[in-house]
C-alpha cells in the first residue's frame, strides 16, 4: 500500500454531510453496515435503496466518484478473489453476487464516513462512549504521528537508495530490515521527548 | 488477512467481538497497572511505528513484495499486553481512517491479528527462547513464533469465514493456511532481521518487555491463552471435525479450484497434501508436521547467521 494512495483530499472541505455531528454519522454508518450484511439477496430492493442514499450522500458532500471508484477498487482485490473461487465452485452457501454486493456497499460507506469526519470527531465521540483513557491516548498518539512517521521512513528510504547500488536481495533485504528496526529506535526516542512535553504541560 | 464487511455474518461477529472486547479489555487493564507512566506514548508511536514500517516493501521473486505485520516482533519488543493494545489500535485506524478491513469486521480482525497473533506468538516466542539460549536462539525462537503466529491467525480467520458459511472450510483452511506458511517465512524473516537490528543498535530496548518483571502473570497468561483457545475452539473444532467427510464430498471441485486460483495461491495449496498418504485428514496433519518442522529448521539457521554476522557489513553507524 502506497502513502499517497492513502490520504484523505476530502476531509476538510465543507459540505451538509461534513457539517452533521460524528454521532449521527456513525450510527447511521452503523445502520447501514447492519442492514446490509443481514439482508438476503432476494430482497434486491433494499441493497438499491442503501446505494441510491450512498450517492445521494456523497453528490451532497461533493466527492468525486471517479476518487470513491478508485478507492473501492484499491481495497478489492481479496474481495474480488473469493467471489471468483465462490462463483466457480458449486456448493458455497453464499452467491458471489451477494458477496461481492455486500463488500462493495460497506466499503463505499467506511469510505464515505472516513472522507467526510475528522478522526479527532470519533475520537471525541468513543471518549463519550466511555472508552478507556489508555486507547484513547494510543489511538490519538497514533494518529498524530502516523503520517510523520511515514514520512520519516520514505526519506530513510530514499537515503537508502540513494547510497545502495547492488540490488542482490540478500543485502537489499538486511538494509531495509534495519531502515525498519531504526525507524523503532527513532519511534521509542520520539516517545520519550513526548513524555517529557507532556509533562512540560501538566498530564497528570 | 483483514476481513471486510459482508464476508462473516452477524453471529460470527458477535462472538468474535464478545471475545476481542474481552481480551483488549484485560490487555488494557493490565497496561493501565503495570506500564510505567513514562512509556504510555510508546504504545501510540509502536502503533505508528508498525503502520509506518508496513510500508517498508520487501521484494519477492517475481516483482512481488512483502511486508512485516510485526505482532510477534512488537510482541517480544513491549510484552504481550501492550502489544494486544498496540496492535488492536492499528486495526482500528486501518479500519475507520482507510476503510482497511470491515467495521463489523473488526471485533474477528482483532481477535486474529491481535490477540491470536501476538499471544500465541509471545507464547511460543519465550518458550523456545527458553530452550534455546543465547542471540542466536532468540532470533530463531522469533522467527519460528513469527511464522506460527502467521499461520495461527491465517487458521483463525478460515475458521471465521468457514463458520459464516462464506466459504467451505475444505476450501478455505487449505489455502488459507498453505498460502500463510509461505507469507509466514518471510514474515518470520523480516522480524528476526529487525529484531536483530534492534539488538545491536539498543539492546536496552529489547529488554524492556512488561512480562519479565511482573509478579503473577503466569495466572494472567494463562486468562489470555484461555480467551485464545475458546475462540478458536469455537471457530474451528467443529469444521475440523467435520473435515474428511467435507473434503471427500468435494474433492472434485477442489481440483477444479486449484486451477482457477492465482498461481501463488494453487502452488502451497496444491503441495499441501501429500500424495502418499491416503486419509485426508492424515494428511493434512503430516503436511502441518513437515511444514512446521521445516520452518523451525530454518529459523534455526537464521538465527545462527545473524548472530554469527556480528561485525554486519551493512549495519548502520553506532550513534
Amino acid at each position: 500500500m502506497r502513502f499517497h494512495l492513502l490520504e484523505h483530499a476530502h476531509v476538510t472541505s465543507d459540505s451538509p454531510v461534513h457539517r452533521l455531528p460524528a454521532e449521527i454519522k456513525l450510527a447511521a454508518t452503523l445502520a447501514v453496515l447492519i442492514v446490509t450484511v443481514v439482508m438476503p439477496l432476494s430482497r434486491g430492493g433494499c441493497f438499491a435503496a442503501v446505494a441510491a442514499a450512498l450517492v445521494a450522500s456523497a453528490a451532497v458532500a461533493r466527492i468525486p466518484a471517479g476518487f470513491l471508484l478508485r478507492r473501492l477498487l484499491l481495497l478489492s482485490p481479496f474481495v474480488i478473489g473469493v467471489a471468483v473461487v465462490n462463483s466457480l465452485s458449486a456448493v458455497a452457501s453464499v452467491p458471489w453476487q451477494l458477496v461481492l454486493m455486500r463488500s462493495g456497499l460497506c466499503l463505499a460507506t467506511v469510505l464515505l464516513l472516513s472522507n467526510t469526519t475528522p478522526f479527532s470527531e470519533l475520537l471525541r465521540v468513543l471518549r463519550r462512549l466511555r472508552v478507556p483513557p489508555v486507547m484513547i491516548t494510543t489511538l490519538a498518539l497514533m494518529y498524530r504521528y502516523l503520517f510523520v512517521l511515514a514520512e520519516e521512513a520514505e526519506r530513510m528510504q530514499r537515503a537508502r537508495t540513494g547510497r545502495t547500488f547492488t540490488r542482490r536481495r540478500g543485502i537489499h533485504w538486511s538494509v531495509l530490515a534495519s531502515v525498519a528496526g531504526q525507524l523503532f529506535v527513532r519511534a521509542t526516542e520520539r516517545s520519550e521527548r513526548i513524555y517529557d512535553a507532556m509533562c512540560a504541560r501538566g498530564w497528570k | 488477512m483483514h476481513i471486510p464487511d459482508g464476508f462473516i455474518d452477524g453471529r460470527t461477529a458477535a462472538l468474535a467481538a464478545a471475545l476481542s472486547a474481552t481480551g483488549l479489555g484485560l490487555a488494557l487493564r493490565q497496561v493501565r497497572r503495570e506500564l510505567a507512566p513514562k512509556r504510555m506514548p510508546l504504545l501510540g508511536l509502536a502503533a505508528a511505528f508498525l503502520f509506518a514500517a508496513q510500508m517498508i516493501n520487501f521484494p519477492v521473486a517475481g516483482g512481488t513484495s512483502g511486508h512485516l505485520t510485526g505482532a510477534v516482533l512488537v510482541a517480544a519488543l513491549l510484552g504481550p499486553a501492550p502489544a494486544v493494545v498496540v496492535l488492536s489500535t492499528v486495526l482500528i485506524v486501518q479500519c475507520f481512517l482507510f476503510a482497511d478491513g470491515g467495521v463489523l469486521a473488526l471485533g474477528a480482525n482483532i481477535f486474529n491479528m491481535a490477540l491470536v497473533a501476538a499471544i500465541s506468538g509471545h507464547a511460543i516466542y519465550r518458550c523456545v527462547w527458553r530452550l534455546l539460549p543465547g542471540t542466536s536462539g532468540r532470533l530463531a525462537a522469533l522467527a519460528f513464533a513469527a511464522w506460527c503466529s502467521t499461520v495461527l491467525a491465517s487458521i483463525a480467520c478460515a475458521g471465521e469465514l468457514a463458520f459464516s458459511g462464506t466459504v467451505t472450510w475444505s476450501a478455505a483452511f487449505p489455502a488459507m493456511a498453505g498460502l500463510h506458511m509461505l507469507i509466514g517465512l518471510g514474515e518470520g524473516c523480516i522480524s528476526a532481521l529487525v529484531f536483530a537490528t534492534i539488538l545491536r543498535t539498543r539492546p536496552d530496548l529489547a529488554a524492556q518487555d512488561l512480562s519479565m518483571r511482573s509478579d503473577g502473570n503466569r495466572r494472567r497468561r494463562a486468562g489470555y491463552g484461555l480467551l485464545v483457545a475458546l475462540g478458536l475452539a469455537v471457530f474451528v473444532t467443529p469444521l475440523a471435525s467435520s473435515l474428511p467427510d467435507g473434503l471427500e464430498t468435494v474433492a472434485t471441485r477442489l481440483g477444479f479450484e486449484h486451477r482457477a486460483a492465482p498461481p501463488l495461491v494453487s502452488a502451497p495449496a496444491a503441495d499441501y497434501r501429500i500424495s502418499a498418504v491416503k486419509s485426508p485428514a492424515a494428511t493434512t496433519a503430516a503436511a502441518g508436521v513437515i511444514g512446521t518442522l521445516a520452518a523451525f529448521g530454518l529459523a534455526l539457521l537464521l538465527g545462527r547467521t545473524l548472530a554469527a554476522r556480528g561485525a554486519d557489513p551493512v549495519a548502520p553507524p553506532r550513534r
